[in-house]
């Protein structure tokens, strides 16, 4: 996964007018801006950020579902679920390189999110209860993720847009499979639909809060916009994925937890409730159910990890000047 | 004629060290010392499970009850499982993780290249597809042995706790009790005390160039074939079950 609508991402930068309009010029041609390319320093610092982001999102979204690999119900599953998790870490790998061609190492990146610095989607600080969650979570947050990632394959910086084309086929393969999940429990027992509805009820919020604040709060968004970093704003998004999701949801015979949820025949689109911004802000600025374990898991595996990562590196070091002195031996 | 009931136990046998292995490795996921071995570890743990249920679906068309690859994997009492202990085992840290697996992989690696002579078609084909996924397991495996027996003090000494913990599991692996003799003479099945020198031999290579050695071992665990297991496998039997047993007969 995930893309988050951009948290905090100072646009600012301090080049000269013209070397500005130069590469606004080549950024509205649609020419791909490529790493070794001049850039304005704000339109690398939000890439960083955002790809970073984007990153840490991956690899913290490991956390929720691979607390149910162990306990899948059927080997299938367990299959398909360790493979959606191992894809996860994948994009991470991927997403971390393109954040490097710009300049910033992994180490550096990870450091920033162990010690809180950085931000990740939000949607991970809120617990997988029930086999119905790993069903809604592929379903609803691969599937907005999707909708973020989608407009980022037009992205101008290349890697990050190369990046977003490789990563969305295997996303929209996560959605298919967590829609499946929830279609396999709705058509099986009473038990079964409750777990589903009740998983649905979890998630559907913290999945429209996937697509950041409204546009009217989102400050950053008009550079991004104008850099075409970003190609649609977070409500527009937001509006396209209800829709697509609301006729999905029906399909199942399950419920979207919105009383206020209703199919406005002139917009063509639903018009539904405001997102309570006081628990988005609330999770993203760190108190959520699970920030605290999530960031804990991963400081614990990165401090559990070092001396592996030394000896790994003590290794390498020690071969290399093996066959340096071996080289030299030979001349 | 192969016994069927002897093939069932044989299969279940083969398929509970690869679905146990497989859990085991998967508890890393997310948690492993780099983001590359997260996805390695994962990797294997999948080659494993895809083992497993071609075992176990196999086993359930032999048994010719009508129990499917999940009856078999998840509904029955812990002393129906046969799994060698090593692979019970709980993780510890990487470099039990990683004695373990080498320990086991080159074992299987052995077994698997045995079993594609095998008389049994089915087996056969399992095996022709595992020798390629293992070929992969033992050389991670073994690069990190070198890697953590060379690298650091505390890495090596870490690579010295863990082969003293596991070296005392490794003698059931070879074991040719009741059912491994039949399978073996009715031709399905290897005679494993046949690949264990050649095991020792590969283990010794690795561990040499690792700076490390075998622990002296002069006595050697035994039980999971008989289904007397170590106190690890029931928590782990609690996970893998919980759903099956707390959802009794349902599709997921
Ligand atoms: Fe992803
Ligand atoms: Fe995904």
């Amino acid at each position: 996964m995930y893309s988050q609508g951009l948290i905090g991402a100072d646009g600012s930068t301090v080049e000269t007018e013209e070397f500005l309009e130069a590469f606004q010029k080549r950024v509205d041609a649609e020419q791909k801006i490529e790493p070794n390319d001049p850039m304005p320093e704000g339109y690398r610092r939000t890439l960083v950020r955002q790809i970073s982001q984007h990153a840490h999102s991956e690899i913290v979204g490991m956390l929720p579902e691979g607390n149910w690999i162990t306990r899948a119900p059927t080997l299938r599953r367990k299959a398909a679920l360790l493979a959606k998790v191992q894809d996860e870490g994948g994009h991470g790998l991927y997403l971390y390189s393109a954040a490097e061609t710009l300049g910033v190492s992994r180490e550096e990146l990870t450091d920033q999110l162990l010690t809180g610095a950085a931000k990740y989607s939000s949607i991970f600080n809120y617990p997988a209860l029930t086999w119905a969650d790993i069903g809604a979570i592929g379903w609803l947050v691969d599937g907005a993720a999707i909708m973020n990632q989608i407009a980022l394959c037009r992205c101008s910086y290349g890697p990050y847009s190369r990046a977003m084309i490789r990563i969305c086929k295997e996303e929209s393969f996560h959605q298919r499979q967590g829609y499946e999940i929830l279609l396999t429990l709705c058509r099986g027992t009473d038990a079964q639909k409750k777990m589903a509805q009740e998983a649905v009820n979890r998630i559907w919020w913290p999945a429209l809060m996937m697509f950041g604040p409204h546009d009217s709060a989102s400050t950053h968004s008009d550079q991004s916009m104008h850099w075409k970093i970003k190609r649609f704003s977070n409500d527009n998004l937001r509006d396209k994925f209800v829709n697509a999701t609301v006729p999905q949801a029906e399909y199942l015979g399950l419920t979207v937890p919105d009383p206020n949820l209703k199919w406005n025949e002139e917009k063509q689109g639903y018009d539904y409730s405001d997102i309570d911004w006081d628990e988005f802000w609330r999770v993203v600025k760190g108190d959520g159910i699970c920030n605290r374990d999530r960031i804990k898991a991963r400081q614990k595996a990165h401090r559990e990890g070092a001396w592996v990562r030394e000896a790994a590196l003590a290794f390498a070091e020690k071969r290399a000047g093996a066959a340096d002195a071996a080289r030299t031996a030979a001349e | 004629m192969v016994d069927n009931n002897l093939l069932f136990q044989y299969l279940l046998r083969l398929g509970d060290d690869q679905q146990i292995l497989s859990q085991r490795l998967s508890e890393w996921c997310g948690h492993a010392p780099t983001l590359e071995e997260d996805l390695a570890l994962a990797n294997i743990a999948l080659d494993l499970l895809g083992q497993a249920r071609s075992l176990y679906t196999y086993a359930g068309e032999v048994e010719g009850a009508g129990r499917d690859e999940d009856q078999l994997a998840f509904l029955r009492y812990e002393n129906e499982y046969t799994n060698a202990l090593i692979v019970e085992r709980p993780n510890g840290d990487f470099a039990h993780t990683i004695t373990r697996q080498l320990f086991y992989s080159v074992y299987m690696d052995l077994h698997w290249n045995a079993l594609l002579s095998s008389k049994d078609e089915t087996v056969r084909a399992i095996a022709a597809k595992a020798v390629k996924e293992v070929d992969y397991h033992v050389r991670h495996a073994a690069e990190w042995v070198i890697r953590l027996g060379q690298g650091t003090e505390e890495s090596h000494q870490r690579m010295v706790e863990a082969l003293e913990e596991f070296a005392i599991y490794t003698g059931e692996l070879f074991e040719m009790d009741d059912l491994a003799q039949q399978m073996f003479k009715a031709g399905v099945g290897v005679d494993l005390t046949l690949l264990r020198p050649e095991w020792e031999q590969q283990i010794a290579a690795v561990l040499g160039e690792a700076g490390l050695r075998m622990p002296e071992v002069n006595w050697m665990q035994t039980g999971g074939r008989s289904g007397e297991h170590t106190e690890h496998l029931g928590h782990l039997l609690c996970e893998l079950q919980y759903m099956q047993r707390a959802y009794p007969g349902m599709t997921w």
